[in-house]
């Protein structure tokens, strides 16, 4: 059993983000990165999973800037056992993202492929389910428990009515949300070992596959600021106002 | 241009938030036609026909669609949308799961969880969790698109008489297996997509407290939400969290009671049309962003809150 485990490099989420001023987007220069929150999930459950002796092998990759292999380094001090970068300098949408992963897949032949459900800085959703049906395999998306079986994964979902329960056959891919486990902390010397733990890289554009973006982003803006409203004197006229001027009772 | 719109159901009833997809897709084009795919879901198919926006519905009927796995609709809507422009979906569990898996299959760089229409071609979204807004040009022939439901109007439920189109059901890759779905029991709407939500903050001093607040979400069929610091204070379990780290929500109506606004939680409910803070700090940061505010000790105005409630005899359900 090999695991692939995809990871992306995203602003921290600690970090207030701020527009740019021109509309072009987010300031990240000298904004602090880090993993996205749930790649640090489906990291742990691919670590866990060979730590119960169900794998041999989990391999990190990552698709982004030379920067992004750090996302690939934590990936490898946590258990990882070696790291793939893609260099690419301009943005990919999850499209392009899912095409290079298909590369990979088939040149690795894993069993099972994890990343978080969503990157926080996008927002799309939609790499694990878009790689799932370039291969033709099963997807679980946010999946919030795993049980590996012979042969078949039995995920529970996060749905909005609850929860489900999913049989899919091998190979599968797993989208992680961050109910799934409670991600561990590197240590030292493990972060001393990662840095001797192989990490290939390859360059995006030699993939051969088209990753050009069909989405022009034309602007971006800061969300609207929220006015404060008016205070009402009595639990009566306020119960009037909604009903009479913001008809919503 | 056209709109293939995939409705979510349980196989008996259409799930309300298509009608706001329908409510969308007006905006892109007139011709609309809703695909039902499903087990023995012909009430949904004649539930999507009343509806007087909807130009023509697909019914396909199968075992294999009872559920709604991705991996068995994808092949069936990938065949339909030759026909089409557009296709679109809600914004949530349903259509984020298969989506992104027809986009794949179709080529196409998908467009999620939308929250306005610009154009057929220009569309604004939300990133960075709300932070910062994106206006989007799509380039791509056709357009796989996910709405964020509560950022448009429902489409009237009755009015039409459209067509329902028998579609036959296609063969499904057969690699994965519905289980089990356990549903949440709660008399009262889901908290993430409730027309009204009341939540409690660090106020309510007590989980018994929070009695005072489900009487009024009973009163208004609204969801029941709290601030960080009830569920670390233990009032009430975490699945009711609003905010940053527990779940974003955009109803009609958010009363925040108790609750002093920290960012944390303004994060998870900010968007919300009108918002009510209740609270006996008047400096409290919440009151700057509530569109009406009551300053008040939340133990008196709850009662008569409810009392006044109970007088008016057209609550909306």
């Amino acid at each position: 059993m090999k695991i692939l485990v995809a990871v992306k490099r995203v602003i921290d989420y600690n970090v207030q983000i701020r527009v740019k001023e021109d509309g072009t987007g987010v300031h990240t220069d000298n904004v602090k990165m880090a993993t996205n929150p749930p790649d640090d999930n489906a990291v742990e459950e691919a670590v866990k999973i060979k730590e119960s002796g169900k794998a041999k092998e989990v391999i990190a990759v990552t698709i982004g800037e030379e920067k992004a292999q750090e996302t690939v380094r934590k990936a490898l001090a946590v258990g990882a056992d070696r790291g793939i970068h893609i260099k690419t300098d301009s943005y990919l949408e999850p499209l392009g993202v899912a095409k290079i992963l298909k590369k990979i897949v088939e040149k690795e032949k894993p069993d099972l492929v994890f990343m978080g459900k969503q990157a926080i800085d996008d927002d799309c959703n939609q790499t694990g389910q878009m790689l799932a049906a370039m291969l033709g395999w099963a997807q679980g998306t946010f999946v919030s428990k795993v049980e590996l079986k012979e042969k078949v994964i039995e995920v529970i979902r996060e749905i909005d009515e609850g929860l489900e329960t999913l049989e899919m056959n091998l190979p599968a891919v797993v989208t992680c949300d961050l109910r799934l486990n409670e991600p561990r902390y590197a240590s030292l010397p493990n972060i001393m070992k990662a840095k001797k733990k192989p990490l290939e890289q390859l360059i995006a554009k030699d993939f051969g596959v088209d990753i050009s973006n069909r989405i022009e982003q034309l602007k971006v803006e800061e969300p609207p600021k929220r006015k404060g409203g008016v205070k009402v004197s009595s639990v009566a006229e306020l119960v009037s106002k909604l009903k009479n001027e913001a008809k919503v009772i | 241009m056209s709109v293939l719109l995939i409705a979510e159901h349980n196989n008996s009833n259409l799930k309300v938030f298509t009608l706001n997809v329908i409510g969308a897709a007006s905006k892109i084009d007139t011709e609309i036609h809703v695909l039902v795919a499903g087990n023995k879901c012909e009430s949904v198919a004649k539930e999507v026909a009343a509806v007087s926006a909807v130009k023509k519905v697909l019914y396909s009927d199968s075992p294999n669609y009872e559920n709604y796995l991705a991996e068995n609709l994808t092949p069936l809507i990938v065949k339909l949308a030759t026909s089409y422009t557009h296709i679109m979906s809600s914004a949530n569990a349903f259509g984020k799961n298969f989506m992104p898996r027809v986009a794949a299959l179709l080529d196409t760089s998908q467009i999620s969880d939308i929250v306005k229409i610009n154009s057929a071609d220009t569309f604004v979204r939300p990133i960075y969790a709300g932070n910062a807004f994106a206006t989007v040009k799509s380039n791509d022939k056709k357009k796989c698109i996910t709405i964020r439901p509560t950022s448009f109007d429902p489409s009237p439920s009755s009015g039409g008489s459209s067509s329902i189109e028998k579609v036959q059901a296609i063969d499904i890759p057969n690699v994965s297996k519905f289980i089990k779905r356990e549903e949440t029991k709660s008399e009262r709407p889901e908290l993430g997509t409730a027309r009204v939500v009341i939540s409690g903050g660090r106020g309510l001093q007590s989980g018994e407290n929070f009695k005072l607040i489900s009487a009024i979400a009973d009163k208004l069929n609204a969801a029941v939400g709290a601030s960080r610091a009830a569920v670390d204070a233990g009032y009430i379990s975490n699945d009711h969290q609003v905010g940053q780290t527990g779940k974003v929500v955009v109803p009609d109506l958010y009363i925040a009671v108790g609750i002093s606004g920290a960012i944390q939680h303004l994060a998870g409910m900010k968007e919300s049309k009108v918002i009510v803070a209740i609270n006996k700090d008047g400096e409290a940061p919440i009151f700057s962003i509530a569109d009406y505010g009551l300053e008040a000790d939340l133990f008196e105005a709850l009662p008569q809150f409810l009392e006044e409630l109970n007088k008016l005899n057209t609550i909306q359900k």
